[in-house]
C-alpha cells in the first residue's frame, strides 16, 4: 500500500490552502484527492467578484482567487489526483479511493485533512407539496450551468431562499436576460450578505419577500408556476396570503450542509449545530491526526476565512507528522450559548495554542446594538458592541494566550450575546 | 442637511454607511471601516458604478466558456449595454487571466478582461 504523510480530501479552496501551508511548514509528502476534473472547487463557478480582499488586498473573482492557490500548489510541486473519488477513510487513516485510471486503490496516511466542502440542501429536504416537473434546480446547479457549461436554465424565475448563491443567481439570471420575479425567504431575515441584497436584488428591482415560502408547485412536464404564501412566526403558511406566480424555473437556495459522510464513516465526532466535525484549537477532530477546515467544518461566508483556517489546519497537520504537535493535555471547553449558536473550535488547549486564537461563531437571530461577551468562568473579559448581527454573517472573537495564562484553573470559556 | 443610509458593497463585511449630503454635495461619510467604504459612499450617492462579471464563449479551447469581468467598475446605467457586447463576443483559445477580451466596452473606456485560463485544444 502506498504511504503518504498528509492526504488532503478535496482540492477546493480549503484543500489547496491546507496543502500549500503544509508544504511550507516542511512536509514533503502531500497528496490532494479531488473528485472533479480540475482543482479549485466551487470557486470555479463563482465568477462574481468580491473574493480575496483580506488575503490579497484586492478584489478578485472566484476563478482568479482559485487560480492563485492552484498556481501556488503547482509551484510548490504538490501532488494531486483529479477525477478521484474517496470512498472511505478508516479510523487508522487508510484511504480507499477510485478513479478511471487506477481503479480502486488504498493509501496509508499519517495525517488526514478533511476539506470536502458542503452540498446544497435540495427540494426533498423541504417537503414542498405539488408536482415534480423539470425546471427546479438548486441555485448552485444553475450557477454551474450558466457560468461553466453555458446553458440557461429558464426564462421566468422564482427563487426560494435568500442565501448568497440565490442572491448572486438572481443577478446573474437577470443579466443573462431572464426575468427574476421574486426571491422568497422563509425566515424574517435574509440568510445572505447585506451587500448581496443591495447589488443583486435592489440594483435590479427584484423584490425580496421575507417570511414567505413556496406552498405549491405546478406543471406536469415543465414547471408552469408556483404559489407563495406568507408564514407566521412558527413558519406555518397563513391562509389567505397565497399569491400565484407563473414561472418556468424555481431555484432553491435553502442552505448548505457540510459533506461529512467520510468523516462520520471514520468515526469523527460531529457537532449537531454545524454538522461539521468537533475540533480543538489545532483544528484537529476527535481522531488524533485528522484535521478539518473550510465548509466541511462549518459553512463560511468568506473564502478568505476558509483559506486562513485551512492554512492553519495544513500547518498543524505538518507539525503532527513531524511530531511537533504536543499531545493535548487539558483542553478548556468553549461554550457558545445565549444567542451564540456554536463555536469553532470547541476546545482550546492553552499549551498548544498559538499567541492568538480566532474563534468563529454565528448568532441565532438578528441583533441591533447588542454585545458579544466572552467569559473566563465567571469573569467577563470581552464586551464588544456590534451595531448589527445576523445569522447570515459569521462573527469572531480572538482569544489571547497571554490572557488565558492568567487563569490557570480555567474550566470553561463562554461566548454569549448580551443586550447590555 | 440630508442623510443617506447605504450598505457598503466593497467587501462581504457590508458596513452600514451614513452619508451626510448638502446641496447634492457629500459632506461626510461615517460607519465605514476602511477607505474603500468612504470611496464607495461618495460614488454611490452621485454616480453609482459596478463591476460586471459574466462569461464569454471560447472556440478551440479546453472549455466552452471563460469567465470575464470589467477591469474596473462601470456606470450602473451601462450594465446591460455591457452585457450585450459580452454576449456577442467570442474568443479563441488560448486565453490567460488578465487578457483583454473587449476594449472600451459600451463606450465606458473600461476593458473586459478574462478571469480564467483556457488552453488550446
Amino acid at each position: 500500500m502506498k504511504s503518504v504523510e498528509i492526504v488532503i480530501i478535496g482540492g477546493g479552496p480549503a484543500g489547496l490552502a491546507a496543502a500549500a501551508s503544509a508544504k511550507k511548514a516542511g512536509c514533503n509528502s502531500i497528496l490532494i484527492l479531488e473528485r472533479d476534473k480540475e482543482l479549485g472547487g466551487i470557486l470555479n463557478q463563482c465568477i462574481h467578484n468580491g473574493f480575496g480582499l483580506h488575503t490579497f488586498k484586492e478584489e478578485l473573482t472566484g476563478p482568479e482567487y482559485a487560480g492563485r492557490f492552484i498556481d501556488s500548489v503547482e509551484e510548490l510541486g504538490i501532488e494531486y489526483m483529479l477525477d478521484t473519488m474517496v470512498m472511505d477513510i478508516s479510523d487508522t487513516k487508510i484511504i480507499t479511493a477510485m478513479n478511471r485510471v487506477d481503479g480502486m486503490f488504498q493509501i496509508q496516511a499519517k495525517a488526514v485533512v478533511l476539506a470536502m466542502g458542503c452540498r446544497e440542501r435540495a427540494r426533498g429536504a423541504l417537503n414542498i407539496p405539488g408536482y415534480r416537473p423539470a425546471g427546479i434546480y438548486s441555485a448552485g446547479t444553475a450557477q454551474r450551468l450558466v457560468n461553466m457549461e453555458g446553458y440557461m436554465p429558464g426564462k421566468e424565475v422564482v427563487i426560494l431562499g435568500s442565501g448568497d448563491i440565490g442572491l448572486i443567481m438572481a443577478r446573474r439570471m437577470t443579466l443573462e436576460g431572464a426575468r427574476v420575479k421574486v426571491v422568497a425567504e422563509l425566515m424574517p431575515y435574509s440568510g445572505g450578505l447585506k451587500r448581496n441584497i443591495v447589488q443583486c436584488l435592489d440594483d435590479y428591482g427584484i423584490p425580496l419577500k421575507l417570511s414567505h415560502t413556496v406552498v405549491d408547485i405546478r406543471g406536469r412536464e415543465r414547471l408552469t408556476g408556483i404559489t407563495l404564501a406568507q408564514v407566521d412566526s412558527t413558519g406555518k403558511p397563513i391562509p389567505g396570503t397565497q399569491e400565484d406566480y407563473d414561472c418556468d424555473t424555481l431555484l432553491l437556495s435553502v442552505g448548505l450542509i457540510p459533506e461529512n459522510e467520510l468523516s462520520r464513516g471514520m468515526g469523527v465526532e460531529i457537532d449537531r449545530v454545524t454538522n461539521g466535525p468537533v475540533v480543538n484549537e489545532s483544528l484537529e477532530t476527535s481522531i488524533t491526526g485528522v484535521f478539518a477546515c473550510g465548509n466541511v467544518l462549518h459553512v463560511h461566508d468568506l473564502v478568505d476565512y476558509v483559506s486562513e483556517e485551512a492554512g492553519k489546519a495544513g500547518k498543524n497537520a505538518a507539525k503532527y507528522v513531524s511530531n511537533e504537535l504536543a499531545q493535548s493535555s487539558k483542553p478548556v471547553r468553549i461554550e457558545a450559548c445565549e444567542g451564540a449558536r456554536y463555536s469553532v473550535p470547541r476546545t482550546v488547549d492553552i499549551d498548544r495554542m498559538e499567541d492568538n486564537l480566532t474563534v468563529r461563531f454565528r448568532v441565532g437571530t438578528t441583533y441591533k446594538d447588542a454585545y458579544i461577551s466572552v467569559y473566563y468562568d465567571d469573569t467577563r473579559i470581552l464586551h464588544r458592541k456590534r451595531p448589527v448581527m445576523a445569522p447570515g454573517e459569521m462573527e469572531q472573537v480572538i482569544l489571547q494566550k497571554d490572557k488565558l495564562k492568567e487563569y490557570p484553573d480555567l474550566k470553561q470559556i463562554t461566548i454569549k450575546i448580551e443586550q447590555e | 442637511m440630508e442623510i443617506k443610509e447605504l450598505i457598503c458593497i466593497g467587501c462581504p463585511l457590508g458596513c452600514s454607511l451614513k452619508v451626510e449630503m448638502e446641496n447634492g454635495q457629500v459632506k461626510s461619510v461615517s460607519g465605514n471601516t476602511c477607505p474603500r467604504g468612504d470611496a464607495y459612499a461618495r460614488k454611490e450617492v452621485v454616480n453609482p458604478t459596478r463591476i460586471v462579471t459574466s462569461t464569454v464563449k471560447v472556440t478551440n479551447g479546453d472549455r466552452p466558456y471563460i469567465s470575464v469581468k470589467t477591469k474596473t467598475d462601470i456606470p450602473k446605467s451601462k450594465i446591460f449595454e455591457c452585457m450585450k457586447e459580452i454576449n456577442n463576443a467570442v474568443v479563441e483559445a488560448p486565453v490567460s487571466i488578465g487578457d483583454v477580451i473587449i476594449e472600451d466596452v459600451a463606450n465606458t473606456g473600461v476593458s473586459v478582461i478574462a478571469t480564467r485560463n483556457a488552453f488550446a485544444n
